[in-house]
């Protein structure tokens, strides 16, 4: 049993070893990313915060993530609670189609939205990323939504309209706070994924680039790697912050020891 | 359930269909319909033809591509699977009250742009790169060792690492679901350690194996990051002929058949090799 958290811990060294080469390199003071360090700086850090094409596309990421996150997750909302508290006729078949993007290459998706693009006439830009985006992330949001919808008791939905409050009112007072931390999970979640997803951007956004769209770009200049690090030691940070977030929202009223992790 | 509240349902689904036809099947029917048009370059017209499917099929130099791509994938598939299988194994039975702290963990290197966690194997195995300044620097070797970077060999080890934790957890979910009872009354009834895994647990868990092995394989033949960062001529992928097509050679009609070839060769494998695991699932029982 010994032998097997011995495994363990060398498996989290090879999933950790790599990540942790963007922060360990962002603070040392050479242009080459290698042996051994030639001192500590931060400079790589005032660099970034001083490129404006960076800001730029930092911006655009967070627009497409912010939409792409409301829209898929209103969207997983709408379709959550139609499934599970309706019996639908051929939910199975709908189910099927609306996780479709979990089992197509991205490329594939990249490429066929650009073509729909090009043929309606709408110029490449960032609300097509949004829209793809969209589509690969609601499914992610359907999932978490579905799980919490299944968790709560219909009967307090009854018991709100049997005491006079009419269905809006129903929904804001009984079903909404019921489901808030499915919806701030699926919300941060879906939005991490937009701010990540590189492919479906790299074809759509057209001029304008997103953050991974950027770093791609600049992953072709040597001289700017030190920087992509520093960028990349940020991302990281930022993100297991909203990750720790996104779980803390989603057990939230969950009895301790029924925690669970991922959608 | 009355007619009515049945309406309402349909309505609440309606936003979500409406947008995904919008997004996803009205472009794959376009990509179809591209796939089939005679000219090439962006416009469509002109009459259907089959010549992009004769093209895509029948010249050697694609077939051994979807060969390689296939391959690759289910390398890293299979590699990513058997590593994370003990992982998962641990946290499920043995992490004790440590269980949650353990996917945290886990999950946390994930949560990092991908592209940059891509390129930290560059940034590893490259030629001035982590390994080779280290060796250098020790003295173990007295010139750079290039075979480390650029091959299927790198493309592999990146997917295996970048793909982790999406065979970790599901995996780890159907061990945890595995009732306790069970092992219990193997034990009881005299199987060994060994026994007790095979009939009881691997089987248990095989809806968890088939599930990360198809989360994994169906975006990592696709995968136009990696074979490009660290692929090299040798490691190039689908993915990076179908990109080609729609820039430098503006093949429009020939990228749309790649993409739905790769697509339905993706699909084809995947279905084979859920319905071989459950056989082999249904044997073992």
């Amino acid at each position: 049993m010994k032998s097997l958290r011995a495994y363990a811990l060398a498996y989290l060294a090879f999933l950790y070893l790599p990540v942790l080469f963007l922060p360990l390199f962002s603070f040392n003071n050479s242009r080459f990313i290698a042996f051994p360090f030639t001192g500590f700086t931060t400079r790589w850090y005032s660099t970034l915060f001083a490129d404006d094409a960076m800001l730029h596309a930092l911006g655009n990421s967070l627009e497409v993530g912010a939409v792409t996150a409301l829209l898929s997750t209103l969207l997983g909302l709408l379709a959550a609670k139609a499934v599970t508290q309706y019996r639908l006729r051929g939910t199975g078949a709908l189910l099927g189609f609306v996780s479709l993007p979990l089992f197509i290459p991205d490329i594939v998706l990249g490429i066929a939205l650009l073509l729909l693009l090009g043929a309606i006439g709408f110029p490449l830009s960032l609300a097509g990323v949004a829209l793809g985006h969209a589509s690969l992330c609601v499914p992610f949001a359907l999932t978490v939504l579905i799980a919490r919808f299944e968790g709560f008791d219909r009967n307090l939905e009854e018991a709100s309209a049997d005491l006079g409050e009419g269905a809006w009112m129903t929904f804001w007072r009984v079903t909404f706070p019921l489901v808030l931390p499915g919806i701030a999970a699926s919300l941060l979640l879906t939005f991490i994924t937009s701010f990540d997803e590189f492919l479906l951007a790299y074809f759509l956004s057209g001029t304008e680039a997103t953050l991974p769209v950027y770093i791609w770009g600049q992953l072709r200049f040597p001289d700017r790697l030190p920087m992509v690090l520093a960028l990349g030691a940020l991302i990281l940070v930022a993100s297991v912050a909203l990750v720790v977030l996104a779980e803390w929202a989603r057990n939230l009223g969950v009895a301790p020891g029924k925690k669970s992790i991922g959608a | 359930m009355a007619e009515g509240g049945n309406r309402a349902g349909y309505l609440l689904l309606a936003p979500t269909l409406a947008v995904m036809a919008l997004a996803l099947a009205a472009p794959l029917g376009l990509l179809a319909l591209y796939s089939l048009t005679a000219t090439t370059g962006p416009v469509l017209e002109g009459g259907a033809t089959y010549s992009q499917y004769a093209d895509v099929l029948g010249r050697a130099g694609y077939r051994a591509l979807f060969w390689r791509s296939l391959g690759i994938s289910a390398l890293v598939t299979a590699v990513t699977v058997a590593l994370a299988y003990p992982m998962a194994y641990f946290v499920a039975f043995q992490a004790g009250r440590w269980k949650f702290a353990w996917l945290i963990a886990l999950t946390i290197p994930f949560w990092t742009s991908y592209l940059l966690r891509v390129f930290a194997w560059k940034i590893i195995l490259g030629y001035g790169g982590v390994i080779n300044s280290a060796l250098l620097s020790l003295h173990l070797v007295s010139q750079p060792v290039g075979a480390l970077l650029y091959n299927p060999f790198s493309v592999v080890v990146t997917l295996t690492h970048a793909w982790a934790a999406f065979a970790i957890l599901p995996i780890y979910v159907s061990l945890e679901k595995i009732d306790r009872a069970l092992l219990e009354a193997a034990t009881d009834l005299g199987d060994g350690p060994v026994r007790r895994f095979l009939r009881i647990t691997l089987p248990l868990s095989m809806p968890g194996v088939i599930g990360a092995a198809i989360l994994i394989f169906v975006p990592t033949t696709g995968d136009y990051v990696t074979p490009t960062l660290v692929g090299g001529p040798q490691g190039s992928m689908i993915a990076n002929v179908i990109a080609m097509q729609f820039e430098r050679i503006g093949n429009w009609p020939l990228g749309a058949a790649l993409a739905l070839a790769s697509m339905a060769a993706v699909g084809v494998t995947a279905a084979l090799f859920v319905a071989a695991a459950r056989a082999a699932t249904q044997a073992i029982k």
